[in-house]
């Protein structure tokens, strides 16, 4: 069921158009991503639904009734800030207590309430602390608590786990999808950061410059990227300047440079089209020499430079036709990392229905 | 040993700072403190000031010394009832400075940036005119003669209600005391305000409290140390004021202020006026103390 409804939402700060034109439709029970590098307009988006910042054009639509002139506090849609903004003189109880006062919850209910949220978020005992008496991952922890406490229709969260350290936020991260498992309530989530999205969300849209670039699952965006922009800022991804030689047989012959390489039929394209070939560097295969087959596409080049990473290494390996590949290769078993070096001439190769012709 | 030489250079460092502060309040606020407590045990002398603290009679020489002016102030109710009215009257004024300076230090704090500055300098604006004249210019508006009295003195005319005089009323003190003081508790109350992050409020929104809530729950309890710090700033002050209630005061409207003023320059009972001083001097570190306390308190 449709829950939230952008039709067509505007919003311009002077000659800047910070939201432009966005139509979005989210379902309840989602944990939706809005995911854009930074002045994409995500957080203008976020307080628009939030209430604290007016469309010029465009409706939104909440379970049915437009969102327009309802101030924040009688929306029922409740925010985690980037900052938390945990109220200082009140303590964990009482930040938590807060949203059920302000609707004049009877005394007792509001104690029981408060305790089951603590135990929810895993800080039983911490009800009397201060806010400047827990760690930052508390903090992040008591800011959820407090939103989801008088179950909001959708809980609104503004790059949440931002100020944290890395190990903190993965273990964040867990923490949300199993939160929002067990409460049930839509998620809208704002980040810049690739990789929470994919980790977490149902959906995620993908924006840029105030516009939607394209929505989907996880593996759509990241598998089947609309375009240039989606395939570039989602993962890691190879970009050849490529234009179409032929197309035979739902195949695509693309013209590399001064070289052919084969790719699978995606959207309809004629020959003569330009756009880029996007590979995923995990997608290609590097050995000292490979077999020629129908399947792949298969270069020669020499390797340029090396990237240890521990779990895997990078290869970048610049192609005899010109331009350079990425080639991601697991280090499967110890003894068998850095199996070549800068400078050794190796073959690279992918299968034919891996990579991805998107026209521009 | 360089680690010892270092701390001793320190520490003499520390004393050079901190040295001629310190040297002057003991000077200027702690020996003037002592010189006072000690007059306020000695007996006033036959012409004013303070007779001699040794005394040679018949019987030989002995200390001069009592404790009469205290026995008085406990005594005689006309002092204790001059103390409550000058705390009732210097309570009011910080109550009001609060009313009317709070929403003033709201709309400073929350006015754009580039704008807070002149806002500030316009409410400091009025100490660059001399006080006494600032308090001769209230004179002149309360007067019968003004446009106010004149006004007032017309309606009460209509309803058929004798003309009222403004000026020489504690209602005109506790105007004074009011304008005068105002600066004191917009000042600390706008460094306050101006610190709180917007943040918080957006969330209190968010949350569910409306603008009433999102004050009373939010904005006002954060402020408290600059409430407690502006209160303070106007109620101390404000307590032992003496040249308002001379001016604008009239009989009514004296305070304890013009009675030590008295002791001091009229009567000429220093020990009196010492004691009385002393006081009220407890009465207003009593006061900062507890201004402190609760600022402390509302910090944690």
């Amino acid at each position: 069921m449709t829950q939230l409804e952008l039709r067509n939402l505007t919003r311009r700060f002077g000659e800047f158009t910070a939201v432009d034109g966005v139509n979005l439709s989210i379902e309840s029970g989602e944990f939706f991503t809005l995911l854009g590098p930074s002045g994409c307009g995500k957080t203008t988006l976020l307080r628009m639904i939030a209430g604290f910042d007016s469309p010029e054009e465009g409706a939104i639509m909440l379970e049915g009734s437009d969102m327009l002139g309802v101030p924040p506090e009688r929306r029922n849609l409740h925010t985690v800030f980037q900052s938390y903004a945990l109220f200082p003189h009140l303590t964990v109880a009482q930040n938590i207590a807060f949203p059920l006062r302000m609707i004049g919850t009877a005394k007792t209910a509001i104690a029981r309430r408060v305790d089951e949220a603590l135990v929810q978020v895993s800080l039983a005992g911490f009800g009397r602390r201060f806010p400047n008496e827990l760690s930052g991952g508390q903090r992040q922890r008591v800011a959820l608590a407090r939103a989801l406490v008088n179950k909001p229709k959708m809980l609104l969260l503004d790059e949440p786990l931002a100020a944290l350290d890395a190990k903190l936020r993965e273990s964040m991260q867990f923490e949300l999808m199993r939160l929002q498992r067990e409460v049930g309530v839509t998620f809208v989530y704002v980040t810049h950061d690739q990789s929470e999205a994919l980790a977490l969300s149902h959906r995620i849209a993908v924006m840029k410059c105030g516009r939607v670039e394209q929505v989907g699952t996880p593996a759509e965006v990241y598998g089947a990227p609309r375009n240039r922009f989606v395939a570039d800022f989602i993962g890691e991804c190879n970009l050849l300047d490529a234009e179409v030689w032929e197309i035979e047989q739902g195949k695509l012959a693309l013209k590399l440079g001064e070289v052919l390489a084969y790719a699978a039929q995606g959207q309809p394209v004629s020959r003569g089209d330009t756009g880029v070939l996007a590979l995923r560097p995990e997608q290609i295969a590097i050995a000292r020499s490979i077999a020629p087959s129908a399947e792949l596409n298969r270069f020669s080049g020499t390797v340029a430079e090396l990237l240890y990473r521990g779990e895997v290494t990078v290869y970048a390996v610049d192609l005899q036709g010109g331009g350079q590949m990425r080639a991601l290769v697991p280090n499967s078993a110890p003894g068998h990392e850095r199996s070549f070096k800068a400078g050794d001439v190796v073959d690279i190769s992918w299968r034919i229905d891996a990579g991805l012709f998107l026209a521009e | 040993m360089a680690a010892p030489a270092f701390q001793e250079t320190r520490r003499g460092a520390n004393w050079l700072v901190a040295g001629p502060p310190l040297a002057y309040l003991l000077v200027f606020f702690a020996a003037p403190m002592l010189i006072m407590v000690l007059a306020s045990l000695r007996n006033p002398g036959d012409f004013g000031g303070l007779a001699p603290v040794l005394l040679e009679d018949v019987a030989g020489t002995h200390l001069n010394l009592s404790v009469e002016s205290y026995a008085r102030l406990a005594s005689e109710f006309l002092y204790t009832r001059l103390f409550l009215k000058s705390l009732g009257y210097a309570a009011l004024a910080t109550l009001l400075c609060l009313v009317i300076g709070y929403p003033l230090a709201v709309l400073i704090a929350r006015s754009e940036k580039k704008h807070r500055n002149l806002l500030v300098l316009l409410v400091i604006l009025p100490f660059w005119s001399n006080f006494l004249i600032r308090i001769y210019a209230w004179m002149l508006l309360l007067g019968p003669q003004s446009g106010l009295s004149q006004a007032l003195n017309s309606v009460l005319n209509l309803a058929d209600i004798e003309p009222v005089s403004l000026l020489y009323t504690p209602f005109a003190v506790v105007v004074a005391l009011v304008y005068v003081h105002l600066p004191f508790m917009v000042l600390p109350l706008y460094a306050n305000l101006e610190k709180h992050d917007s943040a918080l409020l957006d969330a209190a929104q968010d949350l569910g409290a409306n603008a009433w809530q999102r004050f009373w729950q939010i904005t006002f309890p954060l402020s408290l140390p600059g409430v407690y710090a502006g209160a303070a700033l106007v109620f101390i002050p404000a307590l032992g004021i003496f040249a308002i209630p001379d001016l604008l005061g009239g009989t009514q409207g004296i305070m304890i202020g013009n009675v030590i003023k008295q002791q001091f320059l009229d009567t000429r009972d220093w020990p009196f006026g010492s004691a009385l001083s002393l006081v009220l001097t407890l009465a207003a570190v009593g006061v900062a103390g507890l201004a402190a306390a609760l600022g402390r308190k509302a910090r944690a």
